[in-house]
């Protein structure tokens, strides 16, 4: 009876799982693939922004002792200054003292931080781009440069943020909806229905005159309204999913329903969720954006794109500002689309591999 | 029989097909004469249908070499215009599942009186008219009203029958029908074949109409064809009269797949008298809440009944096979008995009812579950894409044994991978695969393993062979035959093929629009059918018998 089953000539012995042959897919779309690459190197580059760009020097070897001025602040007297305040390591004086003689001190790429004040600036503020200033500065005295990096840390750490509960709210409540359909899913459609026309613009603005503006306040507010369109989609994989025999089988055989949902629908309704997620991104960081744009995001004094973006607008001749601010965004968000066209193609079910 | 001595209509010769670097079809040559019915038979992946789609050069981005010609004209040569009068026009095309071939947002009149303006530049009142009369022609019931109709609102059978007069309505030459009956219920298919044939035998101008059947149907072809094609893989292994190539079939695959009905393999003796049946059921009843229309709708649920009366009894080692067309509500049964629906009346599993809500995993319900498990129809939703083979056929033992160990659970599921005829010798690796490698028999056998794994002894067989290719239906039964001998199990078969419940079965049910139609024995029941319903069934299924000349 077997004897008629010819075992299949299969070319690797190990089989692949399903998401690592469209890992495979994905990474054989070249522009995604490097988008990805990119991306990641931007983001851990920023997560090092401290490194790279600062307005204390990594190490000073100053008259045969070490310092770390990133982790202590020394006083300006350490290094032969007239104050107690701490050094100020922009100063010329200072800078003098520091790597004269047999001194040395290491500064990082960009000798300025997010928020620091160059007093010894040549050029009137803003400044167009200078030898001192790659990028130029803003209409403050702060390096444009420095801020774009801290800048795009906090919207790639927000959009993260914001995308990991967005997609946590939506799976949970789409797989609820799904799974139980009936009375259940009706109360909840309605409920989304009700919430989801809640004027979320006008609330965020009550919300930022009553509290303090925050980082967490603004988190909190976006992911009450960003898991609706998600659970739209887990819902009906789940609706769709439920009913397939393996489910039936499943249950055939007792298992209970959080293994069913966890082992069996869950990982087969998750393509909506996984091709949306670098679109999700995106538009966190363009949601961020624009409400720093309106005054209405993260407090004063954090770096942020749409708080450049609005200086370009103010000081319109400070061409840098807009342009260099402009062309982070593009690239960001490019980078996140290419990644997302890719995402969608590898989790294509009619494209076959080949 | 003398087509090839006549003047061929369509003469195909060498025709290849690639997609990209891969052959799907290989050097095929064959012939169809004027008014000639010519079946192209093969399994799933033979490369038969994409044989009739590149004739038409619907064959997506498919490369075609070769000849085809038509009347002296060069189908694979002409420009796409032309073959735009072609197509639809001396050739047309019947779809295997009219539901999806026919467009939704339009009546079957208008559907069919498009082509009528398009290709007989008739204006639109006297297209509506033709359309009409074509419906009639096809044996639709009032043929005014149902041309008003939109897809949906018609049967099975009577959308095939629009999807028909649609083809006819150019007069063509060639009809190509690809499994026209497949996704029809057992009865219609013989009357949507009676209706090819006759179709066919009037034809037009007097000229009869040439029919390409592509099917995997044997059957089929024995009823319709005069010549019959065989392809394996792409290439087609034997041509000639369906009586010579049923009597004496030449090449080892068409003797394969001739020798491919359901054998019978099965323990026939009594079981011992006063054995404790595994399975009972009496007046059982299975209703599924619809909603109604109107304000009513908000507070009340009306009732659809699924399932009504339904007595049956299921002795130990012994089958059972339930055969009804869809919508009868077998597989609606067999729900129920698994403990998946809420039901009423008495049924009872191994001597114990399900604990109410049956839905409900109670320790009670447990155990029950261990005693009867399932195989479902189809071997590609049937198992989760995302696990592996271990975690699949291991997943009863996880529920129902929780106490073992991984390296316990691994030999469990290598003894039950084995049963089913699975190895790591043919499969390199076969725990740590994926559904996606294995063909739909092999996938079938990891269902039976997944369903044997906890020891039960009724297990349900919702149409487990439908989904497969004759030969590899048989490959299953007989495992299935050969399990039930060793094991003792108790089968509750649901299908809608009398062959398979012939082969299977010790005593049948009859269902029908969720009623006992009639029971007994396999041999009393489809031997000598009481009622009409079972009679028109056999005889649907029957084959008849072969005659040498049409």
């Amino acid at each position: 009876m077997s004897s008629l089953t010819k075992p299949p000539v299969s070319a690797s012995p190990a089989s692949l799982s399903p998401s690592r042959r469209a890992w495979l897919r994905f990474k054989r779309n070249r522009l995604g693939y490097w988008s990805l690459l990119i991306f990641c190197a931007l983001v851990l580059v920023s997560l090092c922004a401290e490194l790279v760009s600062n307005d204390r020097p990594l190490i000073v070897r100053y008259e045969g002792q070490t310092y770390f001025p990133m982790l202590k602040d020394y006083p300006e007297k350490t290094f032969g200054g007239d104050f107690e305040t701490p050094a100020d390591y922009l100063d010329p004086f200072i800078r003098e003292r520091i790597t004269g003689g047999g001194n040395w001190a290491l500064y990082t790429l960009n000798p300025y931080g997010p928020n620091t004040l160059n007093y010894f600036a040549k050029a009137p503020n803003p400044s167009a781009p200078t030898r001192d200033n790659w990028l130029g500065t803003d209409d403050r005295g702060r390096d444009l440069l420095a801020q774009l990096i801290y800048g795009f840390r906090v919207s790639v750490l927000f959009a993260l943020a914001l995308t990991v509960t967005g997609v946590l709210l939506g799976v949970i409540t789409g797989a609820i909806q799904g799974f139980f359909g009936g009375k259940t899913d009706l109360a909840f459609q309605r409920f989304i229905e009700i919430w989801g026309s809640m004027p979320e613009l006008y609330l965020l603005i009550i919300f930022s005159a009553v509290f303090a503006p925050s980082i967490s306040l603004l988190l909190i507010l976006l992911s009450l309204f960003g898991w609706m369109g998600l659970s739209d989609y887990v819902r009906a994989e789940f609706l769709r999913n439920r009913q397939l025999d393996y489910v039936k089988a499943a249950r055939a055989l007792g298992v209970g329903n959080a293994q069913i949902i966890w082992r069996h629908i869950l990982p087969n309704s998750l393509t909506p969720v996984v091709t949306f997620l670098p679109f999700r991104m995106s538009a966190a960081i363009l949601a961020l954006t624009s409400l720093d744009f309106l005054g209405l995001g993260v407090p004063p004094g954090t770096p942020s794109l749409g708080e450049l973006l609005s200086q370009g607008k103010n000081s319109i001749d400070a061409w840098w500002i807009s342009l260099s601010t402009f062309g982070v965004l593009v690239v960001t968000l490019l980078l996140l689309t290419f990644m997302g066209d890719a995402l969608r193609d590898a989790l294509d079910p009619r494209k076959a591999d080949k | 029989m003398t087509g090839d001595a006549m003047n061929p209509l369509l003469e195909v010769r060498d025709l290849y097909v690639r997609f990209g670097a891969k052959e799907v079809v290989r050097s095929v040559t064959f012939s169809i004469a004027a008014g000639e019915k010519l079946a192209l038979v093969g399994e799933s992946g033979s490369g038969k249908t994409i044989t009739a789609l590149s004739l038409l050069r619907l064959a997506g981005e498919a490369k075609i070499s070769g000849q085809a010609m038509l009347r002296g004209r060069d189908l694979l040569s002409l420009s796409e215009r032309e073959m735009r009068g072609i197509r639809g026009g001396e050739i047309a095309m019947v779809f295997q599942e009219p539901m999806t071939a026919l467009n939704p947002l339009m009546t079957i009149g208008q559907q069919i009186a498009e082509i009528l303006e398009l290709k007989k530049a008739l204006t639109p009142a006297q297209s509506a008219q033709a359309a009409i009369e074509l419906l009639a022609k096809t044996g639709i019931p009032e043929p005014e009203r149902r041309a008003n109709s939109f897809p949906h609102q018609l049967s099975g059978g009577q959308r095939q029958r629009a999807m028909i007069a649609m083809a006819l309505a150019s007069e063509p030459a060639l009809l190509l029908a690809d499994e026209p009956t497949t996704a029809l219920d057992v009865t219609l298919r013989g009357q949507i074949l009676d209706l090819l044939s006759e179709l066919q035998r009037k034809g037009n101008a007097g000229e009869g109409m040439a029919v390409l059947l592509i099917t995997h149907d044997l059957n089929l072809v024995r009823r319709f064809a005069d010549r019959v094609a065989v392809m394996e893989q792409g290439e087609l292994v034997e041509q000639g009269s369906v009586a010579e190539v049923f009597r004496a079939p030449q090449h080892a695959y068409t003797q394969r797949l001739i020798a491919s009905q359901p054998r019978r393999d099965v323990l026939e003796a009594d079981p011992p008298a006063g054995a404790d049946p595994v399975v009972q059921a009496k007046d059982l009843r299975v209703v599924y809440p619809t909603p109604l229309p109107g304000i009513r709708g908000w507070f009340k649920k009306g009732e659809f009944v699924a399932v009504q009366g339904a007595t049956l009894q299921l002795l130990p080692g012994r089958t059972l096979g339930v055969v009804g067309e869809s919508g009868s509500g077998k597989s609606t049964l067999a729900q129920a008995i698994l403990g998946l629906l809420p039901y009423g009346g008495e049924l009872a599993v191994a001597g114990q009812g399900w604990q109410q809500p049956a839905t409900r995993n109670t320790p009670a319900n447990q155990r029950l579950r261990r005693q009867v498990q399932v195989v479902f129809q189809d071997p590609f939703s049937s198992l989760s894409p995302r696990l592996t083979v271990e975690e699949i056929v291991g997943e009863g033992l996880k529920v129902h044994e929780p106490a073992l160990d991984m390296a316990a659970r691994r030999v469990r599921v290598e003894a039950a991978l084995a049963e089913v005829g699975l190895s790591e010798a043919q499969f390199p690796g076969l725990l740590a695969r994926y559904p996606h490698e294995f063909s739909g028999g092999q996938r079938q056998r990891l269902a039976v393993a997944r369903a044997l794994i906890v020891q039960p002894r009724v297990l349900v067989l919702d149409e487990p062979t439908s989904a497969l290719d004759v030969t590899i239906q048989q490959q299953v039964l007989g495992l299935l035959q050969r399990l039930q001998r060793d094991k003792g199990l108790s089968y509750l078969l649901i299908t809608h093929d009398v062959d398979v419940i012939r082969a299977m079965a010790h005593e049948v049910l009859v269902m029908k629009d969720g009623a006992l139609l009639e029971s007994g024995p396999v041999h009393q029941v489809l031997d000598a059918p009481q009622h009409p319903y079972t009679q028109r069934l056999v005889a649907a299924a029957s084959v008849p018998e072969l005659t040498g000349a049409d």
